[in-house]
């Protein structure tokens, strides 16, 4: 690989993952208030659907984004209903939204299959771009890649420095806590569930009209899931999340290369990994690998890294929350 | 009867009437007829004796995924690997079909219990996950099941493809004697019908009078008191995710020995998934489980009518499905939806200091 | 602040939590609110405190009307509530933790709150490491955090509801030094919900005791400790007298034990406990204590060491295989770690029985239930489920699922949330238990318990088993030194 081809390669990593960081994100958002958004994969593949019919219709991307997110918001609603209001479980209405988000984009998007479309280009940056080597890799990259960045970032920095993010945790940690320092935790998750949902429609939207131009049935199918995946690895935090789908975006484009260096290798291998990476990742997540790790560290060392890979997930997530304790 | 109490009766009727409102609203966005479509989902499902047993074969391994699923979900585990589950259940018995030559009365109960065991075996890959790795199933479940599919895929245009070339559909036909004997030239096997009935007999039996139900029923509902009370939990996870994934690998060896004759692309057809809605409608009821499964049966081989004479996806029989559970999940209790305010309970103690 | 209580109702259903409460609280004062568990104290508190709305009746802030509806909006009106387990978020850092609901700017001010925690934790002598994680503390520290946060806040009115409950002689020095500042020299209207005689008698400047969602009396502190009594039960009832029982063989040896967590590590653990002997464990929570029962109940593998039960050797046995040499173990939280909520009483027993069969036999477990239930006095019948008895009665089914005999008993918490009768008879139970040699190892936050039911304590702190005292040659001040890790 010279050096030009290891740029394209790495540059097509970071495109790759960012629909995955957009998503990451707003479930991040969602699970930090105390609610899993299971719906994830079909409401991906609802709003790629809608986002490149409406773009195609309208021959307007910016509507198209704006109909996947109010499609992912509307699909968060109805996960964040159910929960909170009715007290259904979260997991039986995901699950059920996720088949039929599948079923209905397929019957919606029919007419529209296979046809091109209207997308997003590349965006190059002046000055910055002419960077030797990290100049085409960040700064001459498509629209979508600069928006998940930025986006990760502002999640970020919203979830853990400022008064509403301070709502929003305690919401998804104590939420009884939080209703005693006056904090309305239902309407709290509400809005990030449905907050959380429009960023996941524009993930999958960002597919449809910018990194796999389209639609065919199950176009998305699978990175839900991924996504999913993606927020444990990550610690429900958006940059360890981002980290998190650059590291997979890594990983699959690896074996794509590995798969045209050595074509007698059986595709099978390809197409597995993505899945094993799945199991290998939430092992390890789930194992006491990091505790073991931090536990040979000199002393002074311990607690900071100790926080840094702390990976507890919310501890009221997936709980109901009635205010009469 | 008073207004209210004669709403509440009539309920459970509500959201089936919305789902099917949706689906005509959808129909009629796309400018076809519901009535014309109706008819034509009706006349696939019961419009022939072929079509019928053509439902009741489509039915057999969705009654035995849901089966499996009762004994899952009473342990409290979300077990949507089911559909690997099938699918390795499918390999399973093709693997003998292909390779083992011998009689039927050899053949068939080696295939069964091929299937069953891989089935088994690929339900406790996520059983292992979860209680040693802390992985959830639902995580694990589907990286399974799209591996199942992999290796499914892999199979047919690799090493079991058929002589006159891969053509990624399927093996070619097996043996006769390795076939499931079947009805008037039909998909359905009378043998299947059999041993599902058997299956539920045991599972029905097994949740309600034996030890070991009540044990997946504490463990289900409380783990860790399920534990302390003396449960093992490790095992018995592992245990449930088996019983599960044999019931469902026994699924998938119906689907290559009585629906297909031979291993084909997306052999489970996403029957797995559908059994957890079936599961689900029934609100974990063994004793509703074979009529919903029967009736989501009918839907979907009336909706493969329905795409022939009107060209629509096939996907609105998934959808008529998914539509219905969801509003069954959010609407199906009226008391919960508070259009009257219930007088609150009684606290069992008034106060918990 | 001057805090009038009007005729305050408040029903759940038939059961009358409170039925016509009328109280003045002066400001300047600390006030003990005394009653048995059901007595109606905390939701009289609740409702002071924002938690609850009240059926019917009057509440008055310095004579004027005043209605919440939510614990914020109380503490902007001045009252603020300090639970016996803290209301705090231990994954949060404790400034994250005090900038919750401090103001409402979206960006808050983290220098000014820092400024005004340290200024804050120094006037009331509190010493904490503001970068620290709320989960690294100790009770007593998260409940300093509390007030400091509640003052800050605004609050006039301090409800304080069993502060004392799991923390240091010390810390409680610390706090009671404080109440008493806040009050006489800040002029702020105390009011200490406890069921510990000493402590109202300690502090208090006047008591109000509860009865059945009812007033039944108030009087000046201190004052005869008869007379308290008297109000809150009726009659003095007699506490059960621990009968002797003569000490046999050495039914559990631990030797050189050594337990390891991340967290902590308990090292050089040696204890004979013989048959019919009781041993209370006391120290401050995670200081040790609750590894060294979980790994005698084979609920830890503990690093190095032996446990030996009667002539054998348990110390690698798994829990399940544990219980099968005749230990019994009940943890802390009943309805999370004990019971299964959703599965009859009957179901229970089964499950817990030693012997298994294939098929379950309906009609003789739910005779052996009903006998069981009459025996431990459970209300309910063998087909209610678990999750419908009171918390009493939840309690009564966990002993009542003990099986007989047994060589040791493990218990957290055995009398957590239940009245001092409901205790009594559980203590009776377990005496019973003795005479058959069980031995019983227990822990409890509540020192008083562990003196009056204990042979010997064995006091933890910091990781090490500090001493082992006999129960007849201590006391609670010496106990709650001890368990601060002051030999």
């Amino acid at each position: 690989m010279n050096e030009s081809e290891f740029v394209l390669v790495l540059a097509s990593i970071f495109l790759q993952a960012s629909p995955l960081m957009i998503a990451v994100a707003g479930e991040a958002l969602t699970e930090r208030a105390g609610v899993v958004n299971l719906s994830l994969d079909g409401s991906m593949l609802m709003s790629a659907m809608t986002g490149f019919v409406v773009a195609y219709t309208t021959d307007n991307i910016w509507l198209g984004f704006l109909a996947a997110a109010l499609v992912g918001a509307f699909f968060a609603l109805i996960v964040a209903f159910g929960s909170i209001y009715l007290k259904q479980s979260q997991v039986a209405i995901g699950f059920v939204l996720t088949l039929l988000g599948d079923d209905l984009s397929a019957f919606l998007g029919q007419n529209f299959v296979r046809l091109p479309g209207p997308s997003f280009s590349k965006f190059t940056i002046p000055l910055l771009s002419e960077i030797p080597i990290l100049g085409p890799i960040f700064f001459d990259q498509n629209v979508i890649f600069y928006f998940a960045v930025i986006l990760a970032l502002v999640t970020y920095w919203w979830l853990f420095r400022t008064q509403p993010g301070l709502h929003l945790r305690a919401s998804g940690e104590r939420p009884d806590a939080a209703f005693a320092r006056g904090v309305n935790v239902n309407r709290v998750r509400y809005l990030y569930t449905v907050l959380g949902g429009a960023l996941v429609g524009i993930a999958g939207a960002s597919y449809s009209l910018a990194i796999k131009i389209g639609w065919s049935d199950g176009h998305t199918r699978g990175f839900g899931w991924i996504a999913l995946a993606i927020v444990i690895f990550g610690g429900w935090s958006p940059i360890r999340g981002a980290v998190g789908a650059v590291l997979f975006g890594a990983t699959k484009a690896m074996a794509t290369y590995l798969q045209r260096a050595f074509p007698e290798v059986s595709v099978v291998a390809f197409n597995s990994i993505p899945w094993i990476l799945m199991i290998a990742v939430l092992l390890v997540v789930g194992s006491d690998f990091t505790e073991r790790f931090t536990a040979i560290l000199p002393k002074p060392l311990q607690g900071p890294v100790r926080q840094l890979l702390r990976v507890a997930p919310p501890m009221a997530l997936g709980n109901t929350f009635g205010e009469d304790p | 009867m008073s207004r209210s109490s004669w709403l509440e009766r009539i309920w459970p009727l509500v959201p089936v009437v919305a789902a099917l409102l949706f689906v005509v609203f959808l129909l009629l966005g796309f400018g076809a007829e519901p009535g014309t479509a109706l008819s034509a989902i009706i006349d696939g499902a019961f419009g022939s004796t072929d079509k019928v047993l053509s439902v009741t074969a489509f039915w057999i391994p969705l009654l035995l995924a849901s089966i499996g699923l009762m004994v899952t979900f009473t342990a409290g585990l979300w077990n949507i690997g089911i559909e690997g589950q099938l699918a390795m259940g499918a390999i399973g018995a093709s693997a003998v079909a292909l390779n083992v030559n011998a009689p039927p009365y050899i053949l068939i109960p080696l295939e069964i219990l091929a299937a069953m065991a891989a089935g088994a075996l690929w339900a406790a890959i996520g059983g292992v996950l979860k209680t040693r790795g802390k992985v959830h199933e639902i995580f694990s479940g589907l990286a399974l099941t799209n591996l199942a599919i992999i290796l499914t895929n892999y199979l047919i245009s690799g090493p079991w493809q058929p002589p006159e070339g891969g053509s990624f559909r399927g093996t070619a036909p097996f043996q006769d004697a390795a076939l499931f004997p079947r009805l008037l030239e039909s998909r359905f096997s009378p043998l299947t019908l059999i041993l599902t009935l058997i299956a539920l007999a045991v599972v029905a039996v097994m949740l309600s009078n034996t030890f070991w139900g009540l044990k997946l029923k504490a463990l289900g509902k409380n783990p860790k008191s399920a534990f302390l009370l003396g449960v093992s939990s490790e095992r018995e996870t592992i245990y449930a995710m088996m019983f599960c994934g044999a019931l469902a690998g026994l699924g998938g060896a119906v689907r290559v020995l009585s629906w297909f004759d031979s291993l084909r692309q997306s052999i489970s057809g996403g029957i797995g998934f559908l059994a957890l809605l079936v599961v689900m409608l029934a609100a974990y009821r063994l004793l509703w489980v074979p009529f919903i499964a029967f009736f989501f049966s009918a839907v979907l081989n009336g909706s493969i009518t329905l795409q022939l004479r009107t060209q629509l996806h096939s996907s609105l029989g998934g959808i008529l499905t998914g539509v219905l559970v969801l509003f069954v999940l959010l609407f199906g209790e009226y008391k919960k939806l508070g259009f009257r305010r219930e007088p609150p309970e009684t606290p069992a103690e008034v106060s918990h200091e | 602040m001057r805090v009038e209580l009007n005729e305050i109702r408040k029903y759940f259903g038939p059961v009358k939590a409170n039925d016509g409460i009328t109280i003045t609280f002066e400001e300047g004062n600390i006030y003990g609110l005394l009653g048995e568990n059901g007595a109606g104290k905390s939701t009289l508190m609740k409702i002071l405190s924002g938690f609850q709305p009240f059926d019917s009746g009057e509440l008055l802030l310095n004579g004027s009307d005043a209605t919440f509806t939510s614990p914020r909006e109380a503490l902007a009106a001045g009252i603020g509530m300090l639970y016996q387990e803290p209301l705090d978020l231990p994954p949060f850092t404790i400034l994250d933790n005090y900038l919750l609901g401090r103001d409402n700017k979206v960006i808050p001010d983290r220098q000014a709150a820092i400024q005004e925690l340290i200024e804050l934790t120094q006037r009331y002598n509190f010493d904490v490491d503001i970068k620290a994680h709320i989960d690294s503390l100790s009770v007593g520290e998260r409940q300093q955090l509390e007030l400091v946060r509640l003052l800050a806040g605004g609050a006039e009115v301090l409800i304080l509801d069993e502060p004392t409950t799991g923390i240091s002689a010390e810390q409680k020095d610390l706090l009671f030094a404080s109440m008493r500042k806040l009050a006489k020299e800040e002029n702020k209207t105390l009011i200490l919900v406890s069921h510990k005689l000493s402590e109202v008698q300690e502090l208090c400047d006047h008591a109000f005791v509860l009865r059945k969602g009812q007033m039944v009396g108030e009087t000046d502190v201190p004052c005869p400790n008869e007379k308290l009594v008297e109000m809150m039960f009726g009659q003095l009832p007699e506490r059960s007298p621990r009968p002797s029982v003569s000490l046999e063989d050495t039914m559990l040896s631990i030797k050189e034990m050594a337990i390891r967590t991340y967290r902590l590590s308990v090292e050089g653990l040696q204890l004979d406990v013989r048959s019919g002997e009781v041993i209370g464990l006391a120290g401050l929570e995670g200081s040790g204590q609750g590894l060294f029962l979980k790994a005698c109940a084979g609920l830890l593998r503990p690093a190095k060491g032996s446990i030996q039960l009667a002539d054998k050797d348990i110390t690698n046995h798994s829990y399940h295989a544990t219980l099968a040499e005749g230990v019994g173990y009940l943890a802390a939280g009943r309805l999370e770690e004990g019971l299964v909520a959703g599965l009859t009483l009957t179901e229970h027993m089964i499950l817990g029985a030693l012997e298994r069969k294939f098929m379950i036999d309906w009609e003789s477990s739910r005779e052996e239930t009903s006998k069981r239930i009459e025996h431990y006095q459970v209300i309910g019948t063998e087909a209610s489920t678990a999750d419908q008895l009171s918390g009493g009665n939840q309690q009564r089914l966990l002993f009542s699922l003990l099986n007989t005999p047994l060589r040791l008993i493990l218990m957290e918490q055995p009398t957590r949330g239940l009245d001092v009768r409901s205790a009594d008879y559980i203590w009776e139970q377990l005496y019973e238990r003795r005479k058959d040699g069980t031995a019983i190892i227990f822990i409890s936050p509540d020192l008083d318990e562990i003196l009056d039911r204990s042979d010997r304590i064995a006091v933890f702190y910091g990781g090490q088993m500090l001493k082992v005292v006999e129960a007849s040659e201590t006391n609670v001040d010496e106990l709650g030194h001890l368990i601060g890790g002051e030999l």
